[in-house]
């Protein structure tokens, strides 16, 4: 039983990676973005064909994949933010983009095609995934607290005014992508070495949506809602094994149902903390103080 | 066999277009991506698949029948997923969530109930083809060609002409002006959605007889969105131009260089055009408004 909830742990909290640095640049810059499987898949197949061809030792080849994705969101991020798209022209030059990776990892002779890679060894063990995530999310957390952190948030409130205030939106904006593109990549590898088989039909524009999905569930703007939102989202399905069929049509009506009902996410800006846990024990022990 | 490959990519680049105005039909409105509106098209196939199937009507009223249902499903999409946005004045960021989660919603519920096998249309035009000028046209898409510049036609004419196209073309300039000389904006946007999914259900069967219909479409409804970025958001003529480019591109790259990289092609013309024409060919949209 343990061996199992291990393995649903190990899948959310990688999944939780992407989702982090997801958080940072649609939650902090408020740019969508439709292609980060790509970046996953770019960071899974640069690890997975650095340990299964080169025998790179594995936490090198997490870092390259980590670092790949980051240099590829460059070449995507580059152009396209120094254009200063609008928001759904992103939208879409990301999306495209997502395609287009996918059809160029399925026509490449060392990524074998749409055959995919089997045989990739495991190496990502439930205490290596734990720790990653962690890493990952004081990482995410500094970066967002930082002053970087400070500009993202203030273009993503008002661009015309941030860049008054001598902020360059073309910087901050490409420097969040970087993020979590490297964050996706990282995911990626740990992906592989995970399940020990990838083939680029596991990195659709589904699975981007899907990562869009937990951020805006979350919170946008906050880093410890998508979290939640993550995690919950891949526990839910392993609930309702019965149901998997399902499980999608739901995830879409959460979605329609949390803009129409609840636009500011599960947890909208704030973050969750002690704070907000010793204060809803208060809450609860202060009415029930009340009662007596 | 240059001009064969520019009457392929004209059939093909007709339905692109179909789609892209309808897209920019509605960004003109609401001023968002409704990326819902692939799901509608699907839903298209599907309607037209079971209404010349199951139920056997001959082909001009299962268009009839596909373009009801997918106006009706398009009216509801937006009464149920967007009104209340709307009326709260959201972020269009939200409307596109929103509009994501539609998408996603409608594409796996078809999964859920119908099943993701792909469904062939009965063969409705024959197999022959004409010859014109030395290249040889199928009679499909021949008629797809006809029948998408004429609904183009006819919707261009309508917005022009008519006072519910002017009603339309100034709640696409100004929607509060509009409301305060007396439209029902409410009203107004249910019409563009009707119209818009009219226009889905028209792409919708058409794709359906090319290419079968299954919940996955959405990898050419993209190319809707595309089409319609080319040619620049909210501008009707854009997206008509847009679509054809794309279809006669992707065309020419499919026996010039690769068919397997046919869509890498037509991504990286979205994104070297962007570069240079940040809102695109026709596009009036440059920034947000703050």
């Amino acid at each position: 039983m343990w061996y199992y909830v291990q393995g649903v742990l190990a899948l959310a909290m990688i999944n939780v990676i992407s989702v982090v640095g997801l958080a940072v640049f649609t939650g902090f810059t408020g740019l969508f973005s439709l292609g980060h499987a790509a970046f996953i898949a770019i960071g899974a197949y640069t690890a997975a064909i650095s340990t299964y061809f080169y025998e790179v030792n594995f936490y090198v080849a997490l870092l390259l994949g980590g670092l790949m994705a980051g240099l590829v969101s460059l070449i995507i991020g580059y152009p396209t933010l120094k254009a200063k798209l609008r928001s759904d022209y992103f939208a879409i030059a990301t999306l495209g983009f997502g395609e287009a990776v996918r059809v160029i990892l399925e026509n490449l002779d060392i990524t074998q095609g749409a055959r995919g890679l089997p045989g990739i060894k495991v190496y990502s063990t439930f205490p290596v995934v734990l720790i990653v995530t962690l890493i990952v999310i004081y990482v995410a957390r500094n970066f967002v607290f930082s002053r970087y952190g400070r500009m993202a948030i203030a273009v993503r409130e008002d661009f015309t005014a941030a860049e008054m205030m001598g902020i360059n939106l073309f910087k901050v904006r490409l420097r969040s992508l970087f993020f979590s593109a490297v964050c996706a990549g990282v995911g990626g590898g740990l992906f592989a070495h995970y399940i020990s088989f990838i083939q680029p039909s596991m990195f659709t524009g589904v699975q981007s949506t899907m990562l869009t999905a937990a951020v805006v569930a979350g919170g946008m703007g906050s880093i410890t809602g998508p979290i939640a939102a993550a995690l919950i989202f891949a526990a839910i399905p392993e609930v309702l094994r019965v149901a998997n069929m399902w499980r999608l049509v739901a995830y879409g009506f959460i979605l329609v149902a949390i803009m129409v009902l609840r636009p500011q996410g599960i947890f909208g800006y704030k973050e969750l903390s002690w704070k907000t846990f010793s204060g809803l024990v208060r809450k609860t022990s202060r009415a029930k103080g009340g009662a007596a | 066999m240059l001009l064969q490959t520019l009457v392929t990519g004209l059939a093909i680049g007709g339905i692109y277009a179909l789609m892209a105005v309808g897209y920019s039909l509605v960004f003109s409105i609401l001023n968002f991506s409704n990326f819902a509106y692939g799901a509608i098209i699907m839903l298209g196939s599907y309607i037209g698949y079971f209404s010349l199937v199951k139920f056997g009507v001959p082909f001009p009223v299962a268009l009839v029948l596909t373009m009801a249902g997918a106006s009706l499903l398009s009216f509801f999409n937006e009464r149920i997923a967007y009104s209340s946005l709307r009326k709260r004045r959201a972020p269009s960021l939200y409307f596109m969530i929103s509009a994501m989660g539609t998408s996603i919603f409608l594409e796996n519920m078809v999964y859920a109930t119908i099943g993701s096998s792909f469904m062939a249309y009965p063969e409705i035009f024959k197999q022959q083809s004409i010859r014109i000028l030395g290249s040889s046209i199928g009679l499909l898409d021949l008629f797809a060609i006809i029948f998408s510049f004429v609904s183009i036609y006819v919707l261009h004419y309508f917005i022009n002409n008519s006072r519910t196209g002017i009603a339309i073309r100034a709640a696409s300039y100004d929607s509060m002006i509009t409301q305060i000389n007396g439209v029902n904006l409410s009203r107004l946007i249910g019409l563009v959605f009707v119209l818009a999914g009219a226009l889905a259900g028209i792409s919708g069967i058409f794709l359906g007889m090319k290419y079968m219909a299954y919940p996955t479409m959405g990898w050419i409804t993209n190319k809707a969105y595309i089409a319609a970025v080319i040619g620049g958001l909210g501008s009707l003529p854009g997206a008509v131009v847009g679509g054809i480019i794309l279809g006669i591109l992707e065309s020419l790259v499919s026996v010039y260089i690769a068919s397997t990289f046919r869509d890498v092609f037509s991504f990286s013309l979205l994104i070297i055009l962007l570069l240079f024409m940040p809102a695109g060919l026709f596009g009036k949209y440059l920034e947000e408004k703050v």
